[in-house]
């Protein structure tokens, strides 16, 4: 029997579900309420799994907390998890990302709203700003787009503690080759649609990066306004949007094992920031994308009008793998066969910020 | 000694306790009255203020019923005897 925990972060709190089939699930009550939860991580590098979350309150400010009962407890430590050191002139509005390093056990990375990288070797207790990265002379110029400007992406190597790829909006790709002593602007052929100069060396508005689980040197980008995959370690980005009904959205997320094969959920540009077809679908793809195809069952296809964020949508590590996304209206779904069939985990919660999941037991 | 009077969101990070005495020889600017709760309870003092030490956005800060940022913000002064209490402001939906 697989129990998984589906950890699922609102605008107003979390809600833990539990489920041993992944076709019924038992959802908690609301913690941490009145915090909005842009970040949640199930690191299961330990024979115990450890479960973080990021919760900001509107009024008392951001907090990252992690629990070792899978949500029966909460630690907050007594200094600041994450807070910018003294000779900055910064403070943490939220946590949009939490890490786990797949190849330093101790080690969490974070990234931040302003952008900014941390770094933590007692297993998200503490956090150290990755100062090459806030010292970066891009930094000046990265931008906030609707939602803030934060890194919101990390992508530690599944093999290599030295390369590491963050995202942001507004900003794009870095990436460091040398343990975060350096960075490199990592945008080659990624559009930007809201300037004039269309491909500069950043500034791009990148909504979300996911890494191939057979070839670390693939990875999936959803863009504002474009599809792309580098096979080159996000050197050089291509476009996959050709099949896709539109090449706007907010997801991206590869399958855990089989490589190739990712999901998204597109939603129409402009002034309509919709499903396509009102039709709520996942699309995916198993050749890099090469082509693409919706994933409809047990989803409502008609007058459908709710979308999918960045982080709200997911994948387990079971095999076969479970997929996972919530909504900006609070619905939320799953499926235990890879994305051929969804059912509802939840509706009528907050706005669905993040999702995450993992086997725990 | 100033009393910092919490609202029940933050008891939890004072023992339970509806106020807070912090220890003050005379008057003091309410950064220092600040600073003092920071050394007694960090976990509670920086819900009140961020790292760079400013008062947060949506949390009002009243020296015996005066709104702490029209008589000076952080340096405004502080009696020896003055209730400071602290309110969450109109934000969240």
């Amino acid at each position: 029997m697989t129990d998984v925990l589906l950890a699922i972060g609102t605008s107003k709190g979390l809600f833990l579900a539990r489920s041993t089939t992944r076709r019924s699930w038992e959802l908690s009550d609301l913690t941490f309420p009145m915090n909005a939860v842009y970040a949640v991580a199930i690191d299961t590098r330990a024979a115990a799994p450890r479960v973080y979350v990021s919760a900001t309150s509107e009024h008392w400010g951001p907090s990252v907390f992690h629990s070792d009962d899978l949500g029966a407890s909460w630690v907050e430590p007594d200094e600041a998890a994450i807070a910018f050191p003294a000779g900055t002139d910064a403070s943490v509005e939220r946590v949009w990302q939490i890490a786990p390093s797949p190849t330093e056990p101790d080690v969490v990375w974070a990234g931040s709203q302003p952008s900014a990288l941390w770094r933590s070797e007692d297993r998200g207790a503490h956090f150290s700003l990755v100062r090459s990265l806030w010292d970066h002379p891009h930094r000046p110029d990265w931008a906030a787009g609707f939602g803030g400007q934060a890194i919101h992406t990390v992508l530690p190597h599944p093999d290599d503690p030295r390369r590491i790829l963050v995202a942001m909006s507004t900003g794009g790709v870095y990436r460091s080759d040398d343990a975060g002593a350096s960075w490199s602007a990592s945008n080659s052929g990624v559009q930007v649609v809201f300037a004039p100069d269309r491909f500069p060396e950043f500034g791009q508005c990148v909504h979300k990066v996911a890494r191939d689980p057979g070839d670390p040197n693939r990875l999936f980008l959803q863009n504002h306004n474009g599809v792309y995959r580098s096979d080159d370690d996000g050197r050089q980005w291509t476009s996959i949007a050709d099949t896709l009904p539109t090449d706007f959205g907010f997801a991206m997320v590869t399958h855990p094992r089989r490589p190739d094969t990712a999901y998204n959920f597109p939603i129409i540009d402009g002034g309509d920031r919709v499903p396509p077809d009102h039709a709520c679908r996942v699309f995916r793809t198993e050749d890099a994308g090469a082509t693409w195809a919706p994933l409809t069952e047990g989803l409502p296809q008609q007058d459908y009008y709710d979308i999918v964020l960045r982080d709200a949508m997911c994948a387990d590590d079971a095999d076969p793998a479970g997929l996972y996304f919530g909504t900006r209206n609070g619905q939320v779904f799953a499926s235990a066969d890879e994305g051929e069939s969804w059912a509802e985990v939840a509706t009528h919660l907050p706005g669905v910020l993040c999702v995450r999941a993992a086997v725990v037991g | 000694m100033p009393t910092i009077v919490l609202p029940a969101a933050l008891r939890q990070y004072s023992g339970g306790l509806g106020s807070v005495d912090v220890e003050a020889d005379g008057e003091l600017e309410l950064g220092a009255i600040l600073d003092g709760l920071d050394a007694a309870c960090p976990a509670l003092a920086r819900r009140v203020r961020d790292e760079q030490g400013q008062l947060r956005r949506y949390v009002n800060v009243y020296i015996d019923g005066e709104d702490a940022r029209r008589i000076g913000g952080l340096s405004a002064p502080v009696p020896a005897r003055a209730e400071v209490l602290v309110l969450p402001s109109v934000a969240g939906g």
